[in-house]
């Protein structure tokens, strides 16, 4: 119910604001958090869309030590890009769902059509995106950094790399999404369209973890992926607001 | 300028006048492509440490920084059809990126050629073949995206963006491999410390140089050319276009 009035009154918003545009008018934080909480809330009534990408992340990398062998020096070197390799695929794996259900019920086109400016609805969609997808996933990489061996010096640039190289990997999908959202086949054209994207954030957030095992400072790296983080969220929605104007035409 | 550039966005003159620098283009790329070619694989000295191998340098070295600026033109043409919505300049941005595609594949195939005698080995990750290898996937990644729309206009619009987004990313990414490979690897390939090129070996590499460019140039229009007819087919002027050639 919650949810059918919320999208309500977005709409309602969106269309009569001719007519009575001081007294309705959404403020631009409130639309925000709009957005953002009937994405959650969607979300929230498909577990298994935040479970899914989830599971694949863990049996990816419990793929690779089968496959490599369980020595123990072996595994905690190439943890920090197993784990990482894992979490783009799993991001890109959930991104699909970003814009896709939302261009297939028309609610797309009437977030295209509101006159709040698309870089609030479309940060919003992202930062729910991330908290579905990327949140959970630094919440259980710990874990799997056990199961690998993980350098234990390298525990907090895990951590903190994620942290911040999670929402360059939702915002830099977003485009992808937003590009392949009209077309049949998307999903192993995003892939192509993203992973190159993908590869400074990788680079960075791999070898800040290499370094930290070094029990060096990895200050550096981390202000390079912060870099790439509001890079990104400055530059990316435009981006992604354009492709979507392309993509529902 | 603009008064001079403005007819231009007619799809029919812009056609006509593809038709009328083709023939030069074409001309001038053979010329300077013989000259320089046989000149250099010919005539020009051998390199005292590396011998005949380096000849492949006369189509590495044009094919490499050709591909990088194929797509700095392709983003100045997605960038002009997305703020002016010129669609004769998606048309070119369409042209150019098959292009570009196989100027990269072909610097890659004879950078891996040359590695072969002088590394010891095809494929090392080094950062300029990691950034050249990833630029291939950026463009393949505009092709795909082009070919996956059913309407051109679109698939235009979309591919313009991505190639922006693109743009942008080229120095990061570049920059980031760079960083990465001295931070991995070590400089285990000592790079061979340029001398100052010999005139002799300089003048056939600049002929093979603008020979390759005006290569690119014959390419792009011919395609150029057929991406117009194809978007204009329901135009009247193609069709006359279509029945003379028909009847003749």
């Amino acid at each position: 119910m919650t949810l059918k009035a919320q999208s309500a009154e977005l709409t309602t918003t969106t269309t009569s604001t001719e007519h009575a545009k001081s007294s309705v008018r959404l403020s631009y934080r409130h639309a925000f958090m709009l957005v953002l909480k009937r994405d959650l809330t969607i979300a929230m009534r498909h577990k298994d869309d935040i479970i899914n990408p989830l599971l694949f992340f863990v049996i990816v990398i419990t793929l690779f030590p089968l496959g490599i062998g369980p020595e123990a020096q072996t595994l905690s070197r190439i943890a920090p890009g197993i784990i990482w390799v894992a979490a783009l695929l799993a991001t890109l794996l959930s991104l699909d769902r970003l814009f896709k259900s939302d261009h297939q019920d028309g609610s797309l086109e009437q977030m295209l059509l509101s006159p709040h400016p698309i870089f609030l609805l479309v940060l919003a969609k992202i930062l729910a995106h991330w908290i579905i997808t990327g949140l959970p996933l630094i919440l259980i990489a710990p874990l799997l950094a056990v199961l690998l061996h993980l350098n234990e010096q390298s525990y907090t640039a895990l951590l903190l790399t994620l942290l911040l190289g999670t929402p360059v990997l939702s915002l830099l999908g977003a485009i992808g999404v937003a590009l392949t959202v009209g077309i049949k086949k998307g999903g192993v054209l995003l892939s192509l369209l993203v992973l190159p994207l993908y590869i400074p954030v990788l680079i960075f957030a791999t070898s800040a973890i290499d370094t930290a095992a070094l029990g060096l400072p990895y200050s550096g790296q981390l202000a390079i992926i912060a870099a790439l983080f509001f890079g990104s969220l400055s530059l990316a929605p435009f981006a992604v607001g354009a492709a979507l104007k392309v993509s529902t035409n | 300028m603009w008064k001079w550039l403005h007819p231009y966005a007619n799809p029919e003159v812009s056609y006509n006048f593809t038709n009328k620098m083709l023939p030069w283009l074409a001309w001038l790329a053979a010329i300077f492509l013989s000259i320089g070619l046989v000149w250099a694989l010919l005539f020009a000295p051998a390199d005292y440490q590396q011998g005949h191998s380096f000849r492949i340098f006369y189509v590495h070295v044009p094919a490499a920084s050709l591909s990088m600026g194929i797509y700095f033109a392709m983003a100045v043409a997605a960038f002009s059809s997305l703020v002016w919505q010129l669609k004769l300049a998606d048309a070119s941005a369409a042209a150019m990126a098959p292009v570009g595609a196989a100027f990269t594949a072909i610097a890659l195939i004879t950078g891996a050629a040359w590695g072969k005698p002088m590394w010891g080995t095809w494929w090392i990750w080094d950062a300029r073949l990691t950034s050249e290898l990833i630029l291939l996937f950026l463009y393949l990644g505009v092709i795909a995206l082009h070919s996956a729309f059913e309407d051109k206009n679109l698939a235009g619009k979309a591919a313009g963006i991505l190639t922006l987004v693109g743009v942008i990313n080229i120095p990061i990414i570049k920059y980031s491999v760079d960083w990465w490979n001295t931070l991995h690897q070590g400089s285990t390939v000592s790079k061979l410390g340029k001398p100052s090129m010999s005139l002799d070996m300089l003048w056939p590499f600049i002929f093979c140089f603008i020979g390759f460019s005006l290569l690119v140039g014959v390419i792009v229009c011919l395609r150029f050319r057929n991406e117009i007819l194809a978007r204009n087919s329901i135009r009247p002027w193609v069709r006359e276009l279509v029945q003379q050639n028909t009847t003749k």
